[in-house]
């Protein structure tokens, strides 16, 4: 089997003027392409830089990280759909850091227009400032781009390379290669002669692959379908490989201690560590202290005992204080105005409304904490990382130890969960400088949780003011403004050096580019002035707008008298018909406005995110022992539905991850550090309180739609509106427990 | 001193201290590595193994208080030899980031060897010390009751 760290090892030492092949086809060719990273050996074919063909069989490179959402089943089954690849054949590997896996699509998500409106040019136009993701060396997973960015790059590499094949086994067998078809990995001519594309791999290498067009939709054998996802079996066995599973000669164990209230270290003593049992090296790693031990535990044992003192947080210190300086923001000019429709100032007849709302830091808490493996050898660096941006991690290890970063290679392993954490290179760099303080020796770096809870990127603490009219039945005007510390400003600051202009539209998303039809209508994104560490946790700043702007319509739509889901649909109706049609459907999945008991009331909640609108309905029942959610209904519209079952797994995974917030997730501060440690103080949804789950996936959407994040955003307004109806107290404060007697 | 250890039927000698909880032991000693590390301290479920076919949480077991035969994922089944219930893991394809998975399948598979055809108020009781954070529970509990009937019929 071919291995990432054998092609990207050759790359880095021939340099990237080797490219076997070419790469030239399809409109990727007509934008000059990145160059292929990946340098085929003897008897090996790299066609693109998506696939590697040897003796063993057929890898395919998945340029984005598989964190979970599947993404290594549908990019290799783009590039199976049109190669004509045995499914079982397939291996999937991480792409090592390389210009050509750009991610397209992400930037994209940047341009001035409420996305949901997207004419065909404005599409292109996204697509084609998107290329600035080339020029950024922007090889990110995230803002649920994967596949939309894939959809087209990873068929053409699919397609091109089947021709290739067909012309090796056309010069082989002397036929016209018009003669030939494919199947199965194979090439079989017409007297039923079958080459395997394993025994092509040594005749293709030479060919360059030909320009050819796309299969039409109505052929697709794989794409539309739910595929054996390639990473179940390994996932189901203890097989799978993770950073902290890298099994190296003389590997050592090691741990980290750094600064709680995010700053840097005065000085450290180690006296009472140095000689616990196991501990070989305790390292000053200058904004922290990395103990390096014949085993884990032993490592982390000592880390505790190392006395540190560390430098004060740049930050208000306490929960208090931070949000103190948060609705400070409210007074500043704004960031953002990117809604302003009608006129909000205007005098506008109806009731009025006014509400506010606030919800707390985020920790991301994915299962595995963080870690990196990491070999120096004085002139090169080797790390196994489980990361959402190879090209970012990579070089800042580079820069941590001195070397360049060609002399850096990077395994891209399987992730532990990332939600946004993992496009983070601070849990990749101290195993990189603590291995460069042993050269020869490699470690495998893990955090103790307590470390991961503590030094997360967190989802910043938001607040929001809403005034709204409804005359009529319907909303007349909704001026909303929402204060928050953006995460935006705080992670380009940190990732690469500097603030993008214009306004801040992550700030807003959720609430400003919603497709609904109110004739007054402002958004304005107010930022708080603080240095607290920020990050891109799932759906961003949708997780909360979609929070305080769905809650705010559901109660607009009491006030105005009229059925909540009736009221979202008439606005949607109006504006983006795919979003009227989730809203739609979830109402007949969930048989709303039927009859039902006291203790049972229901809520809807929407958001348009990631390209996706997404509706949910959620039922509460009142046990009296506590409220419990009995069930989710969704309704989703992806546009093309590439893998039913891996988006129905997404969208629920979405609104788990929704509901463990909006119930009892909460990160809080005192003396500059955030005061959760472990699941028992930031737990999150188990087995007997997660709901069941029904899902649809409609495809009338013109324009392929994420599946990672949509699920999120929808589900806690949809909680707090059903919380509601039960009890007639409205939630306007995350986490839920505070106010509502919800089963834990 | 060295402490012996019978792991998925081998025997091993370890030689640490002997406060190193198991999980640690079989991760960085043994090489066992499919058994996670998630919380250290019992809260998340990650690290489920077997000590007598009872589904324990291997960082609350100190290397010398190991009274039994251990059994890791690597032990329950292979990837070319699957349990029933890793199997029926696979044909619900309840993985999703996969890191919970082996401490979810241990702590199932007890619960099988112990109530056979489990209601969905077993399921809950049993599995409610596994955390799950990409939310992969129904899954989880269609992938129990499918393998508990299989087991039955096999």
């Amino acid at each position: 089997m071919a291995s990432i760290g054998k092609i990207a090892r050759r790359t880095f030492l021939i340099g990237t003027a080797a490219i076997v092949g070419g790469v030239a086809f399809g409109v990727y060719q007509v934008r000059k392409d990145a160059p292929n990273p990946l340098v085929a050996g003897d008897g090996e074919a790299t066609l693109n830089p998506f696939m590697l063909i040897n003796q063993d069989g057929i890898t395919i490179i998945a340029p984005r990280a598989e964190m979970g959402q599947g993404v290594h089943t549908t990019l290799a089954a783009l590039v199976a759909e049109e190669m004509d690849v045995a499914w079982d054949d397939i291996t999937v590997l991480h792409g090592p850091p390389a210009q050509a896996y750009y991610n397209q699509a992400l930037l994209g998500l940047a341009l001035p227009f409420h996305h949901y409106a997207d004419s065909n040019f404005q599409h292109n136009l996204r697509q084609s400032v998107g290329m600035v993701g080339k020029l950024l060396n922007l090889q990110v997973t995230g803002g649920s781009t994967s596949t939309k960015d894939a959809y087209e790059r990873m068929r053409h590499a699919g397609a091109s390379a089947r021709e290739a094949l067909k012309l090796a086994a056309a010069a082989q067998l002397s036929v016209a290669v018009g003669t030939l078809r494919t199947e199965n990995s194979k090439v079989i001519a017409q007297n039923g002669t079958e080459i395997a594309y394993t025994d092509l791999a040594e005749a293709v290498r030479d060919i360059t692959p030909p320009d050819v067009d796309l299969r039409a939709k109505s052929t697709w054998k794989y794409l539309g379908k739910s595929m054996p996802r390639t990473d179940m079996v390994a996932k189901s066995t203890g097989t799978a490989h993770y950073a902290a599973d890298t099994k190296l000669d003389g590997l050592k164990f090691a741990t980290v201690r750094m600064n709680p209230r995010r700053s840097g270290m005065v000085s450290y003593d180690d006296s009472a560590a140095r000689d616990m049992p196991g501990v070989e090296a305790i390292i000053d790693l200058g904004d922290g202290i990395g103990v390096v031990a014949n085993n884990t535990w032993l490592a982390m044992q000592a880390a505790e005992a190392v006395d540190i003192e560390w430098e004060p947080a740049s930050y208000p210190v306490d929960t208090e204080g931070l949000m103190a300086a948060t609705r400070a923001a409210f007074d500043l000019e704004p960031n953002s105005t990117t809604r302003d429709d009608g006129d909000v100032t205007a005098a506008v007849e109806g009731t009025e409304i006014t509400a506010e709302y606030v919800v707390p830091y985020l920790a991301h808490a994915t299962m595995e904490p963080m870690n990196a493996t990491a070999l120096y050898t004085g002139d090169t660096l080797e790390v196994w990382s489980g990361n959402q941006a190879p090209v970012i991690v990579r070089d800042k290890c580079a820069e941590a130890v001195g070397l360049d970063p060609e002399q850096v290679t990077l395994h891209t392993t399987m992730l532990g969960g990332g939600f946004g954490r993992r496009g983070e290179y601070d849990f990749s760099v101290p195993a990189a400088k603590i291995a460069a303080a042993l050269p020869g020796t490699p470690i495998r770096m893990t955090w103790s949780r307590e470390e991961d809870m503590r030094h997360d990127f967190y989802r910043p603490a938001a607040m929001a003011q809403f005034r709204g009219v409804v005359r009529d039945g319907k909303a007349q005007l909704v001026d909303g403004k929402i204060a928050a510390q953006s995460v935006t400003h705080t992670s380009s600051m940190r990732l690469v050096g500097q603030v993008p202009p214009g306004p801040d539209r992550g700030h807003v998303e959720g609430a400003a580019d919603q497709p609904y039809a109110i004739p007054n209508f402002r958004i304005t994104g107010h930022l708080a002035d603080l240095t607290v560490p920020l990050g891109f946790w799932r759906s961003v700043g949708n997780s909360h707008n979609g929070f305080f702007f769905d809650t705010f319509i559901d109660e607009l739509a009491h006030a105005a008298g009229t059925d909540p889901l009736q009221f979202r649909l008439d606005m949607a109706r109006a504006e983006h018909a795919p979003s009227a049609g989730v809203i739609e459907a979830v109402g007949e999945m969930s048989n709303w406005g039927s009859e039902k008991p006291a203790n049972i009331g229901r809520g809807i909640g929407f958001t348009y995110s990631f390209g996706t609108p997404t509706a949910e309905v959620v039922e509460v029942e009142d046990t009296g022992n506590g409220i419990r959610i009995n069930k989710c209904w969704i309704a989703c519209d992806v546009g093309t539905a590439l893998d039913p079952s891996i988006i129905e797994a997404q969208m629920v995974s979405g609104a788990v991850y929704g509901f463990s917030a909006a119930v009892q997730g909460e990160v809080t501060f005192s003396d500059g550090a955030a005061e959760q440690y472990n699941f028992y103080d930031y737990d999150a949804l188990r087995m007997h309180n997660t709901p069941a789950f029904e899902v649809r996936v409609l495809e009338t959407n013109p324009h392929m739609g994420g599946v990672g994040e949509p699920g999120t955003p929808p589900s806690m307004p949809a909680l707090g509106n059903a919380l509601f109806d039960l009890t007639g107290t409205r939630a306007r404060q995350l986490p839920l427990i505070k106010t509502f007697d919800l089963i834990l | 001193m060295p402490t012996s250890l019978t792991i998925n039927g081998q025997s091993q000698t370890i030689d640490l201290p002997d406060d190193v909880p198991l999980l640690w032991v079989l991760r960085d000693e043994v090489g066992l590595t499919g058994t996670k590390f998630g919380c250290g301290v019992s809260a998340c479920g990650a690290c489920t193994v077997h000590i007598d076919g009872e589904a324990v949480r291997s960082c609350q077991v100190a290397l010398a208080d190991v009274w039994g035969e251990v059994t890791t994922i690597e032990g329950l089944g292979t990837p070319d030899n699957m349990a029933m219930i890793q199997q029926t893991w696979v044909d619900h394809q309840v993985a999703q980031c996969g890191y919970c998975q082996s401490g979810q399948i241990m702590n199932a598979a007890a619960l099988l060897a112990q109530t056979p055809n489990p209601t969905d108020q077993d399921i809950d009781d049993a599995m409610q010390g596994n955390l799950c954070r990409c939310g992969t529970y129904p899954r989880i509990r269609a992938a129990i009751k499918d393998a508990a009937q299989r087991i039955q019929e096999a």
